[in-house]
């Protein structure tokens, strides 16, 4: 029974959180975006007192149930279990706790924190680790699912489903993901909840915790007949069945041991709490750090591709028809990556941020993507290719669990500056091809931008009638004061694949 | 004032020539001083019941449907090109040719500069003489404005269309960039005499234009027809241009102006935009609603196509016909014609009062303005506008019942219409399609105001 409400429990929260990474539309945000912000980390990086106070009550009272059933992480190993389990049937063993690695790992954990080395924070963090994994592995198959009913509904005139663009915001990310979510779920198949034994820091927190705990699994040692299931069946690994003791450190109170015991020789109940025997180290764990280590190096070669520019130039019209090839734009060198408004700058937003990815899941603009930047890897950044940070969203300020982007209103951001535009005279379109443009002017949402007469010199290339008198060269001038950096005139300047005009990012953030 | 009166009358004495010729038997009586050959077939199929006029100068017995060649099929080909579908053009120029369409009508510059050798490979299969080919001097390009390269353009014309001589060979848009351009297209380099030798020569049967934009232009042309002695003149004509085109467009002149200029002097008219590009079958549901009551079984489409063949001093209705359900209802519609009633030639004036109305965008989706060299879909953009207004679905306010639909219907028909990079608002306004467009439509200032549109949506904050 305990096992079943605890099964239809964890798959609720597993289904909703993971929808909050496949959502693009941002309606279930609104009903469990909840969900995300009670995650632990996440809860102590925005120094949300009453979450963290109540999930150390919860693991006071219940052990570690937030493992079993809140940590999305930790019911993905449960599903991949199960598949093992079919497989072969009460496939555990005990194995004694190998403290110096858990600990050791956490104090890592801590040190990398305080110093804001975000990248490796990103890559141990349980919660930020699966967004990272729906975001990247999962995100895809939902959205082409939907462009495949979006692509039925426009068949049927209806506007029901719209189509979405399904793309790698970063490889290194995505390389991260998948070699993190086959770690895992190789190590799960095998041995059920290793990595939430030996290497998660919030289990090691919450294990120190539940060891407390005021109800867990005790062992009825007169009705115990020393048969060994429930020990075969602990995927955490941590019933020593011989000596009738459960390392309530690692017990993440699944009631698997409950539901095995034929002789019901183990209930959920108040103890008292047993001396720990503590056994020493281990062999294979130290090998899904490394291999992690190792791909990310291996990916982040590979990404450093060269922009091959090849400027189009603009054909002349012969024939009627046809559309033009247009070029893809590359991001411009940022010397300071630009964060999302409500981060409030560049170093709150380092030491806040988990790298789940939930930013980047909703964002419907394609502007944030996560940093390949190796101090903050995979900690997002915005950059205003696909489109730029439109004034009616805030989206990402309203998903963010950890704090990391403070919530906003789209009122409140219109008078945040983020960053601020940059003219690039080499680029723009009126002194390289001879034509009225003002698209930058046209669509700066604050009216940062407005054309002016240009006198200086330049080149222009190419079209008919050089020699002839042309009428005056409006150039974009910018108000750096009144400039947010939304990136409107970025991606909507017609100069590709470099943009005429492009936002720097600033290390504060400034209201206006 | 003169030349209103004598249009009117022009007219009536038509329809009234008409009614006594009776209903079913259209243009025959009614083409005054050209005389035109009826074929009433008398089987209940459609074949062989196609209507004709003759051309009083070489007396060709034209189809009074003909076949434009400028919206041709494509079968999908990749982002930024499109494959004519070839085999589609044969069948239905197959289909065409057996129910007695013989005038086909192409240019250098449609589809993409294909559509020519298509329409050769179609009609070559066909003996010389079952067919007339109208193609045009397309010289817009001011790179191709040398004589060199408009004989080089003529002759490269024949070679794609496979034939020895042009039955009709059209001066391209005359007037689109008024009479300057006309200039440098035409007379001074000579090329207007070399097409006047050539007609002689016999290589050109035909020698007409086709007009958009600058009305004098085509007044001058008029005025020197003694000289000239234009053999026919392609015009823009239907019920909603007959008396409303310049109000649509200040820069654009009525067709019941044009008409009766021609009319006048006796030169037949090929009609072009007969259905301004779908616009005039794709109409507002309480337009379809009294056309239906009128004519439940006809479709919205005929009323177009009776009432520009109605007209008697009319050579040909040209209809580019993309799909076989066009060619189909076109077919039926003029096989035989049944000319327009008096009544009914106010009735679609009323029609016609009733869509100026709507503000729909004048585009007929020929495509003339593009590509535009920043990518921008442009009449793909404004067809989606027209298409949204025609379905009642722009909004002017958010307190609107249908608000939110209307905004849903907005932006996501938009993304489907119109990848992303090629919405409007990434028209820089350059204005190099401006020159381009033959309905004169101010196509930046448009883009601008939809791009304005779409963003009061996407903010709210209409």
């Amino acid at each position: 029974m305990l096992r079943k409400i605890r099964i239809t429990v964890a798959l609720f929260f597993f289904v909703f959180i993971t929808l909050l990474f496949l959502d693009f539309t941002g309606t279930i945000h609104h009903w469990f975006g909840w969900m995300a912000k009670i995650q632990f980390l996440p809860a102590i990086l925005s120094l949300n007192v009453g979450i963290v106070v109540l999930l150390i009550a919860l693991t006071l009272i219940f052990g570690r149930v937030y493992c079993s059933v809140i940590c999305p992480l930790g019911v993905y190993q449960d599903i991949i279990a199960r598949f093992g389990k079919m497989q072969r049937k009460n496939r555990y063993t005990y194995s004694p706790a190998k403290n110096w690695l858990r600990y050791g790992i956490l104090t890592l954990f801590i040190v990398a924190m305080i110093a804001g080395i975000g990248s490796f924070v990103a890559l141990l963090a349980p919660y930020s680790s699966y967004g990272r994994i729906a975001g990247n592995l999962f995100a895809p198959l939902y959205q082409w699912g939907n462009n495949l009913l979006a692509y039925i509904a426009e068949r049927t005139d209806s506007y029901a489903f719209y189509a979405t663009d399904v793309w790698i915001k970063s490889t290194v990310t995505f390389a991260i993901a998948a070699a993190t979510a086959g770690i895992i779920a190789v190590l799960a198949w095998r041995n059920g909840r290793t990595y939430c034994n030996t290497i998660c820091p919030v289990g090691t927190v919450l294990g120190f915790l539940s060891r407390f705990a005021w109800l867990k699994p005790v062992i009825n040692t007169e009705k115990c007949i020393n048969c060994g299931l429930c020990a075969r069946n602990c995927k955490a690994a941590c019933i020593d069945a011989k000596n009738h003791r459960i390392d309530y450190s690692r017990c993440v109170s699944c009631m698997d041991c409950i539901e095995a015991c034929h002789t019901k020789a183990i209930n959920y109940s108040h103890a008292r709490p047993q001396k720990q025997t503590q056994t020493q180290p281990a062999d294979q764990q130290q090998t899904d750090d490394g291999q992690i280590d190792n791909s990310r190096r291996n990916f982040l070669t590979t990404t450093a591709l060269l922009a091959t520019t090849v400027a189009i130039k603009a054909q002349e019209k012969k024939v009627d028809g046809g559309l033009a090839i247009i070029e893809d734009k590359q991001p411009p060198h940022r010397r300071r990556a630009i964060v999302p408004p409500g981060a409030i700058g560049a170093q709150h937003f380092a030491q806040h941020c988990t790298a789940c990815q939930l930013c980047v899941s909703v964002c419907p603009n394609g502007v944030l993507r996560p940093s390949t930047d190796l101090t903050k890897l995979m900690q997002p950044e915005m950059s205003y290719e696909r489109g730029y940070c439109r004034p009616e969203c805030a989206k990402c300020s309203e998903v963010c669990p950890a704090g990391a982007i403070l919530p906003i209103t789209p009122a409140e951001k219109s008078a945040i500056q983020i960053g601020h535009a940059v003219w690039i005279k080499a680029n723009c379109i009126p002194l390289t091809d001879g034509v009225e443009c003002g698209n930058c002017a046209r669509h700066c949402p604050t009216g940062a931008i407005q054309m002016v007469p240009f006198h200086g010199r330049h080149r222009y290339r190419g079209g008919a009638g050089d020699d002839k008198q042309r009428p005056t060269v409006m150039v974009p001038a910018i108000n750096t004061e009144r400039c947010i950096g939304c990136g409107a005139c970025e991606n909507l300047c017609p100069a590709r694949p470099f943009s005429a005009i492009y936002v720097e990012g600033i290390e504060l953030h400034r209201e206006l | 004032m003169d030349n209103i009166h004598k249009k009117e009358i022009t007219r009536r004495d038509f329809l009234k020539k008409i009614g006594i010729a009776g209903a079913a038997t259209a243009g025959l009586a009614a083409c005054t001083g050209n005389g035109s050959v009826q074929d009433a077939g008398s089987e209940g199929e459609p074949t062989g019941k196609m209507t004709y006029r003759t051309n009083p100068t070489t007396q060709d017995r034209v189809s009074l449907l003909g076949f434009g060649m400028m919206r041709l099929p494509s079968a999908k080909g990749s982002d930024a090109h499109e494959v004519i579908d070839q085999e589609m053009v044969n069948r239905m120029v197959d289909y065409a040719i057996a129910h007695g369409v013989n005038y086909f009508d192409t240019s250098p510059a449609y589809c993409q500069g294909f559509s020519e050798r298509a329409t050769g490979i179609a009609l070559s299969r066909y003996p010389r003489e079952s067919y007339y080919i109208a193609t045009k001097l397309s010289n817009f390009s001011p790179s191709t404005w040398s004589r060199e390269a408009s004989i080089a353009m003529y002759h490269n014309s024949m070679k794609e269309l496979q034939v020895d001589y042009i039955d009709y060979l059209l001066l391209h848009g005359i007037g689109m960039g008024g009479m300057e351009e006309f200039e440098n297209r035409y007379i001074r380099n000579g090329v207007l005499e070399f097409l006047l030798e050539e007609r002689k020569a016999g290589r050109i049967r035909n020698l007409g234009f086709s007009y958009h934009g600058d009305v004098a232009v085509f007044d001058y042309l008029l005025s020197r027809h003694d000289y000239y002695k234009w053999d026919f003149v392609q015009i823009q004509l239907n019920y909603l241009d007959w008396k409303y085109a310049k109000q649509i467009n200040p820069r654009n002149t009525d067709a019941e102006y044009l008409y009766a200029e021609l009319a006048k002097r006796n030169i037949p008219a090929v009609i072009m935009e007969p259905l301004l590009g779908g616009r005039l079958s794709n109409v507002p549901e309480n337009i379809i609603a009294r056309l239906k009551e009128r004519e439940p079984e006809q479709s919205i489409a005929s009323w177009a196509f009776r009432f520009a063949g109605s007209f008697p001093d009319i050579l040909t209705v040209l209809s580019g016909m993309t799909r076989m359900e066009h060619l189909e209802d076109n077919l039926r519609t003029y096989s035989p014609l049944q000319p327009l009633t008096d009544e009914e030639f106010s009735f679609l004036q009323s029609i016609a009062t009733q869509m100026m109305e709507f503000d729909t965008i004048p585009c007929n989706d020929c495509k003339y303005c593009m590509p535009c060299p920043y990518g921008i879909d442009i009449p793909a953009i404004l067809l989606h506008y027209n298409k949204c207004l025609n379905e009642g679905h722009i909004v002017t306010s958010p307190q609107a019942s249908d608000y939110r639909q209307a905004r849903r219907a907005y932006l996501i028909g938009y993304d489907r219409s119109v990848p992303k990079l090629r919405q409007a608002n990434h028209c820089i306004g350059c204005g190099q399609c401006v020159a381009h467009c033959p309905q004169r439509i101010d196509i930046p200032k448009e883009l601008h105001r939809i791009d304005r549109y779409v963003e009061q949506l996407k903010q709210n904050t209409l």
